[in-house]
């Protein structure tokens, strides 16, 4: 008899479990913290004039839609540019700024800078981490000759630090890479 | 103490009697209640060192005795070991009664399988308990690989999935204490959440014979148990201690078990591990480490006509994943797997940093059964889970120490089973299944959910009857259909669900629209039959031959379904398909098996044919402004898996004996004739191992292993743009690594023993020659080589 009370029991508990854990709440949205949409190269040229941006941007974070690369002009050649960049997360509403996380992490963080064969144009660091190492969201960008090429940013995390300046020396993880076509006229 | 007396008298009379000494003893083995066979028993010949298994019949034969009496021993891994006096005069015939618990094990191994597995496990019982406590430092399924066609899917060297003829994962089974393990086994880099010494037993079945758990079980079925309780008064335990070189670190396991005559028991078990950061042979492999923390209870009523039994365990494993082993996007890749050093490599440490997983796992059952005069045997069995995993990522900012995955999944299950007698000869068994399952994703990590929350219902019935005829066939067939029904709700990326047709194909399934996120709520229902029939024929006492076929149909898991974004531990963006029905599986499975404990072996050959076999593979590159990743999408096609797995034994000297092991499987998408992805090269064991119960039980085994390259792949590289270079460079994800070959050294030896505890000291070298080497089915092998040279101290007291 006691063992038909246990069984009965059991079963019971068992469809209550069943029963009662059906919440029909809809779960919320996340959105994504850390997708980085959009960077933003901005090229003022030292002394006045119309500054040059360059820009990735993909909406739909790692969704199958591509970046749509956006390169407002060509490069004035014999001119110095002051850079900066602006990194965003724009799947969310207003859109995070991620730069100033990144300036926030600076000695985690470098910004390099690479340069197509073709493409007659020099860099150089303008901000740098608590240790005076390169940081790089600040940078000066002197155009050469006429020429045209690639020209590759590129965003490590925790990279080796200080390094030779190249991304084979630095390591660490990609956390952004876009390259544009750029021409020097 | 009476039998030691008897002993000593027997010792001195068959000693004192040198006469005609021609004489055999035979007869059965009987189950003292249904007087059914007992195949598989060990009958032991006080003072002669005689021992002898029964037959599949239940039959056993001593040769060459004297006239006298003599004390024999029988036991039987299901029963009490009993002893028993003869008389032998002439040529005698006696039979043995034994009370036999009637066990789980006998009751989910089916045809030719459960003779084989039974018979395996007396064979080499010694020896697989021996790996069992010699893997108490490791884990399940590093015990598991010791088994001839299991191999393994790593994560480094502590997430060990147990690969079964080449199937993992949701294909395989895990029934841990008669509960069928959900922990998120669907990912490849999730490992069981079992601890290897909760086990006294494991066993594995080639396929999905074991209905009764399921019949989803492509691969196949591995029952990990506890050991059975003898009906006396007695308190017993053991602590196994061991220390390892590599990782610096220890484990410890003790167990303790009191039972009482009126069959009552209690065990508590509990196990810590804690390992520093592993080393291959050049480098130390950084953020590897792992601890491990379990605990068990197990109590119960064990009476003839009925019982009950509660179990508990929990389960907590924090696991470190390689460090070099994060990446961004391809050309990050590309470095890595270019380099022959892992990119990141740190001093020794203990501490576990990100990536790094968080695991727990809590397992609760009770079971209640009667037997009932004409009806048989009725257990009822309630069980539940909770599973809780975390995973920490590299990550950015305020999420830094957030986990990037966080899901809890909680499983209650209700299963009613009948086992019943069938006139004499059959048996017949039959339940029904009720499960419930329930998946929460916690969205406060700040990532898009992996796995979606859903809520399961699963509805399983299934009936399996054997049946004998005559002296040497036995049949056995089974049938299961399973009801599934998932209700899901999952955010879609707005770009995905319209590139995918999904906004043509599922318009009904919407719910809302939240920014570039689309809300749906699919409500998915599989219908899966699944069957085995097989037969076993014994030629002689020697000489057995299976035959089995068996249908498994399993329905997609969470992630062939829902996948949908970037998997950071792959560097990959992971797509599933809302589309996909069952896959169903034919194996045919044949065995022939020498029984001798001279020279034993078995002979195993396979095919399973699978219709809508789920497979992930790259498709695409995908560009974001994180760089280029390489997609890879889920998708069904017909695959075909051949192979064969050969044991083989031989005692080729006093006190030496040869082991062998060799497996090969063959897997093939025969829709686009190609090779299936991740499938174990051939892979071929030998080893002799000295045995000397006469000095102190010494052990020695040496024992090689060798590792081919496997050479039927399919070709998933693709090229990546790198600045630098201003090249398109291949990034080779696909080249298997080269052959390797490993040699394993281990002992042990009993230190001390008396009646009733026992010391025993094992001292072990993994990978004696400090080899480099990466394994194909190890995910961290673009990145760092395998496990460099272990010494392993393990000290076992038993009492």
């Amino acid at each position: 008899m006691k063992k038909k009370t246990i069984l009965s029991a059991l079963f019971l508990a068992g469809i209550l479990f069943t029963g009662c854990s059906n919440g029909d709440d809809t779960p919320i949205a996340v959105n994504e913290e850390e997708v980085i949409t959009t960077l933003t190269v901005t090229l003022s040229p030292v002394g006045g004039g119309t500054a040059i941006t360059l820009q990735t941007r993909d909406l739909d974070g790692d969704g199958p839609n591509a970046p749509e690369v956006t390169v407002s002009g060509n490069l004035a050649a014999g001119t110095q540019y002051n850079g900066s960049l602006s990194v965003l997360n724009e799947t969310v509403t207003p859109a995070e700024n991620i730069t100033e996380e990144v300036e926030g992490e600076s000695a985690e963080h470098q910004f390099f800078y690479t340069v197509g064969s073709g493409l007659d144009v020099s860099t150089a660091y303008e901000n740098f981490d608590g240790n005076g190492n390169p940081l790089g969201t600040e940078f000066t960008l002197t155009a050469g000759a006429v020429s045209s090429g690639t020209l590759t940013f590129t965003l490590r995390h925790e990279p080796k630090k200080p390094n030779d300046g190249s991304l084979a020396d630095a390591g660490g993880e990609t956390d952004l890479a876009a390259t544009f076509n750029i021409a020097v006229e | 103490m009476r039998y030691y007396a008897l002993f000593v008298l027997l010792l001195c009379s068959s000693i004192s009697l040198s006469q005609d000494c021609n004489y055999t003893l035979s007869g059965s083995v009987k189950d003292l209640h249904d007087g059914s066979l007992l195949p598989g028993a060990t009958l032991i010949l006080a003072g002669t060192e005689q021992a002898v298994l029964s037959d599949l019949d239940g039959k056993y034969t001593f040769t060459g005795l004297c006239k006298g009496t003599y004390a024999i021993q029988v036991s039987h891994p299901y029963c009490l070991s009993k002893g028993f006096t003869v008389r032998v005069d002439g040529n005698t015939t006696n039979n043995f009664l034994l009370e036999h618990h009637l066990e789980e094990l006998n009751e989910v191994v089916l045809e030719g399988e459960a003779y084989r597995n039974q018979t395996k496990t007396l064979f080499e019982n010694k020896i697989s308990n021996a790996q069992l406590e010699d893997f108490s430092s490791g884990t399940l399924g590093d015990a598991l690989n010791s088994i001839s066609g299991v191999s393994s899917l790593n994560t480094g060297n502590t997430v060990v999935k147990p690969m079964v003829n080449g199937l993992h994962s949701s294909r395989i089974i895990i029934v841990n204490n008669g509960v069928r393990m959900e922990d998120q086994e669907w990912g490849a880099e999730h490992g069981p959440n079992i601890d290897v010494n909760s086990a006294s037993n494991l066993t594995l079945i080639k396929g999905a014979g074991a209905l009764r758990y399921g019949g989803d079980a492509v691969g196949g079925v591995i029952v990990a148990e506890a050991a059975k309780v003898a009906r006396k008064d007695t308190l017993f335990g053991k602590t196994i201690m061991s220390a390892s070189s590599n990782g610096r670190g220890s484990s410890v396991t003790s167990q303790v078990t009191k039972s009482y005559k009126s069959g009552w028991y209690g065990t508590l078990q509990g196990t810590v591990k804690r390992f520093g950061d592993f080393e291959a042979p050049d480098y130390v492999l950084s953020n590897t480490g792992i601890f491990e923390r379990n605990a068990s209870l197990r109590f119960g009523l064990n009476e003839l006509e009925y019982g009950v039994e509660g179990y508990y365990s929990f389960f907590k494993n924090d696991i470190g994943i390689l460090r070099a082993s994060h990446l961004g996007g391809a050309q990050d890749q590309v470095r890595a797997i270019n380099s022959d050093r892992p990119l990141i490599i740190r001093d020794f440490t203990y501490d576990i940093g990100n990536p790094r997983q968080e695991v727990t796992h809590h397992l609760a059952r009770l079971k209640v059964f009667r037997r009932f005069e004409g009806v048989g045997k009725i257990s009822l069995q309630y069980d539940f889970q909770r599973n809780n995993r975390q995973e920490y990522d590299i990550r950015r900012g305020e999420d830094a120490d957030n986990a990037s995955l966080d899901l809890e999944l909680d499983t209650h299950t209700l299963m009613l089973d009948l086992d019943r007698d069938l006139f004499d000869a059959g048996t017949l068994k039959v339940g029904a299944m009720a499960r419930y399952q329930n998946n929460f994703a916690d969205p406060n990590t700040g990532v898009r959910r992996l796995i979606p929350d859903y809520d399961k219902y699963d509805l399983g019935v299934y009936a399996i009857t054997d049946y004998r005829f005559g002296e040497h066939l036995v049949v056995e067939a089974g049938l299961r259909f399973d009801y599934n029904y998932m209700d899901v709700f999952k955010f879609y990326r707005t770009s995905f669900w319209e590139a995918r047709n999904y906004d043509e194909l599922f318009p009904e399934i919407v719910v809302e629209e939240v920014g570039n996120q689309i809300l749906t709520n699919p409500k998915l229902d599989f219908y899966n039959t699944s069957a085995t029939a097989g037969a076993t024929y014994s030629f002689n006492e020697q000489y057995n031959l299976f035959f089995n076929y068996s249908l498994a149909s399993r329905a997609p898991n969470p992630s062939e379904l829902f996948s949908e974004g970037l998997h950071h531990s792959a560097s990959r963006i992971e797509l599933g398909d809302l589309r996909f029905g069952p896959e169903v599986s034919h194996k045919l499975s044949l065995t022939f098996q020498r029984e001798n404990t001279v020279f034993g072996f078995s002979v195993n050959p396979y095919i399973n044919t699978i219709t809508d076999f789920m497979v992930i593979e790259p498709k695409e590159i995908q560009q974001t402004v994180r760089g280029n990743f390489q997609v890879w999408e889920y998708r069904q096609t017909n695959a075909q898996l051949l192979g064969v797995d050969v044991d083989a034994s031989l005692a080729f000297a006093e006190h030496f004996r040869f082991n062998h092991q060799f497996s090969m499987v063959k897997g093939y998408d025969r829709t686009r004739n190609e090779a299936l992805i991740n499938m174990p090269p051939v892979n071929i064991q030998n080893g002799v191992v000295y045995q000397n119960p006469n000095v102190r039980n010494l052990k020695l085994s040496l024992q090689s292993d060798y590792m081919f390259g496997q050479n039927e792949f399919p070709d998933n590289n693709f090229e990546v743009f790198v600045p630098e270079t201003e090249t398109m460079e291949t990034v080779d994800v696909s080249t298997p690594p080269e052959a390797y070959h490993l040699l394993n050294f281990s002992s042990s030896i009993d230190l001390y023993m008396d009646q009733r505890s026992k010391l025993t000291l094992g001292f072990t070298v993994t990978n004696l020659l400090d080899t480099s080497y990466r394994n194909y089915l190890n995910r961290l092998r673009y990145y760092a080589d395998d496990l460099g040279r272990n010494f392993l101290l393990n000290l076992k007291y038993n009492y």
